[in-house]
């Protein structure tokens, strides 16, 4: 039921399992959210592959950790993960997007492994907060891990939710803001200024860490200090990279919903093989 | 001298203030009843627990109370969050907050996937004297257009009592309209059952039918007995439930009595009125109607029943819109 312990060679290589299910993914829409897809999932195989009490048998087990996706179009990395651990079978992935299929584009709560409709930003961290006064009311251990992005800290309920998660002391609640530095028109310095974000989330009462998001061993060490720390609970600031791990993505300069011509998928599927653990 | 001028008077003044019978906070003591035999209640306010008689659980039950401050976002969030860890949250504010600032919180975190989660919305319509901020006179338009949502307006303290047994026990997301405070008491407990989605005949009549729905049930009831003294024999339909719609109630009470007066503490545009009018539409009945309601504004701020009689909102505007119609 639970992952074998932390073993940053082992996360490296299942994040790299994940990049290549994302590419499988976005090959057959032709297009989307590669950039946040790529730039996650190092988080999401620290999550899924180690940290987060689950059993993909039974994907609705009452004492299961929640992993919350507030930004639902990063559902083609949560869809990656999910596949990875055996939640949803490897082979589904190639409906992703497709008409009928339960791995919509923004991922709905009917889906195996999602908790929440999210997408419609800034809704995570409220029902975050409720999950984690529940399974604290029914005297649960499970913990709570939001991921929600840079540009969502623009939607006020984010703030409303992270005083309500400090003034209720839910130390077993844990949020991951990913800064890749890129909403719908451009990048948040631009949209509408949220920096210093890790300072802000300091102020409304977080335990707050900042740190290399694409760094699997940072992500372990600011996890670790995280849990070491009660009382409160946890933000983790994460920079990443939008495309992380290929290039040609990386670079794109307009990479929220990244258009991608036939002949660059091989391109782009080479790049990733090149760079693997 | 000039004769006495009413004045706007405390927030939570009650709209039928000086009635003889009333019950003290039926949504509290109901909940708290319901609370007992279910230990899955919770509860959570956005800063009007006293407000909105849920204080009356949080003192009960401390443990299972959740003060969310005012942020309307995060209370319903929160209550969704709660429901998805197998509770069943009773989250309160006022039905303008509710509806105007958490309207997505209810749309998708709620209703989308049939979150078990009941918004108990304080001060409906024009029972607040304190103007547009404050009176929710648009929202169950605005609810009854939320698929999956059900959609609740009770009359009087038996009603909101056994509405609230009645959500406690349903599984499913639920918008229900608050008379709080020294509630009056309109239907007799002992003979009227609360079903959700079913209309209830309170008085039949073949000349007029009065379809009502909240607080503008108890007048039409008093605008029915003016009209039985000028030989006029009125239907009221108390129709509590605006969604799911009880349209077979509806429409076999038009296909008797074409002849229709609909009356709501809301706009006339979105609300009872429209659903019986789509109702009738939708079952090719000819019927000729009047809407007694708030008309497409914001109101002003003053008293009570300054407010009823300047928006024609009284027993005797129901009862005079009963003989425009039967002209």
């Amino acid at each position: 039921m639970n992952a074998p312990a932390p073993d940053l060679a082992y996360i490296r290589q299942r994040a790299h399992a994940m990049r290549r299910h994302v590419l499988r993914m976005a090959e057959i829409v032709g297009q989307g959210y590669v950039g946040q897809g790529l730039d996650i999932t190092d988080l999401l195989a620290v999550l899924f592959c180690g940290e987060l009490r689950f059993d993909p048998a039974d994907p609705k087990w009452p004492d299961r950790d929640r992993f919350v996706l507030s930004t639902g179009h990063y559902a083609i990395g949560l869809y990656a993960a999910l596949a990875e651990t055996g939640v949803i079978p490897l082979a589904e992935l190639d409906t992703y997007g497709a008409d009928g299929s339960r791995l919509e584009m923004s991922a709905p709560e009917t889906t195996p492994g999602v908790e929440m409709t999210g997408g419609s930003l800034g809704h995570g961290l409220t029902q975050s907060v409720g999950m984690a006064l529940g399974l604290r009311l029914d005297g649960k251990s499970a913990r709570v891990f939001n991921l929600l992005s840079d540009g969502e800290c623009q939607e006020g309920s984010t703030w409303e939710a992270a005083m309500a998660g400090a003034h209720h002391r839910l130390d077993r609640l844990f949020a991951f803001i990913d800064c890749n530095n890129q909403q719908a028109d451009g990048p948040p310095a631009r949209i509408m200024g949220i920096e210093p974000l890790d300072k802000k989330w300091e102020a409304f009462g977080w335990h707050t860490q900042r740190v290399n998001g694409n760094d699997p061993a940072a992500l372990l060490a600011a996890l670790a200090t995280a849990k070491a720390t009660p009382g409160c609970p946890h933000a983790i600031v994460l920079d990443t990279l939008m495309g992380r791990g290929v290039p040609l993505f990386e670079q794109r300069e307009k990479n929220h919903f990244i258009r991608v011509s036939p002949d660059e998928w091989s391109i782009a599927r080479r790049q990733l093989e090149e760079a693997a653990p | 001298m000039s004769t006495p001028r009413g004045v706007t008077g405390n927030i939570l003044t009650s709209a039928t203030e000086g009635a003889a019978n009333t019950v003290n906070a039926p949504f509290g003591h109901a909940l708290v009843r319901a609370a007992e035999k279910n230990p899955r209640i919770v509860g959570l306010t956005a800063d009007l627990g006293k407000y909105t008689d849920i204080h009356v659980f949080a003192e009960k039950f401390p443990t299972r109370f959740f003060q969310m401050g005012m942020a309307e976002q995060s209370l319903v969030g929160c209550a969704c969050g709660l429901a998805r860890t197998g509770f069943v949250p009773f989250a309160t504010t006022y039905a303008v907050f509710a509806t105007r600032r958490a309207y997505d919180f209810i749309a998708i975190g709620a209703a989308l996937g049939r979150a078990n989660v009941k918004i108990i919305a304080g001060l409906p319509g024009l029972i607040t004297g304190y103007g547009g901020t404050h009176q929710g006179i648009e929202d169950l338009a605005l609810m009854r257009s939320v698929p999956n949502l059900t959609v609740i307006d009770p009359c009087d303290a038996t009603e909101v009592a056994q509405a609230t047994t009645a959500i406690a026990e349903h599984d499913g997301p639920v918008y229900m309209r608050l008379l709080r405070g020294q509630v009056p008491v309109v239907l007799d407990e002992k003979t009227y059952r609360f079903e959700i989605g079913r209309a209830r005949l309170l008085l039949d009549g073949a000349d007029v039918a009065i379809i009502s729905t909240g607080l503008m049930t108890g007048r039409a009831l008093d605008a029915a007995r003016d009209l039985a003294a000028a030989n006029i024999r009125a239907a009221v339909l108390h129709v509590s439930t605006l969604k799911p719609f009880d349209a077979d109630a509806v429409a076999s009470l038009l296909a008797r009595v074409p002849r229709v007066v609909t009356a709501e503490n809301h706009v006339v545009t979105g609300g009872l009125g429209s659903a019986v009018a789509d109702c009738a539409v939708a079952n090719g009945l000819p019927v000729r109607l009047r809407k007694v309601g708030i008309p497409d504004c914001f109101c002003e701020s003053g008293s009570l029943p300054f407010l009823a009689r300047h928006y024609k909102m009284t027993a005797p505007d129901i009862a005079a819109a009963a003989h425009d119609i039967l002209k």
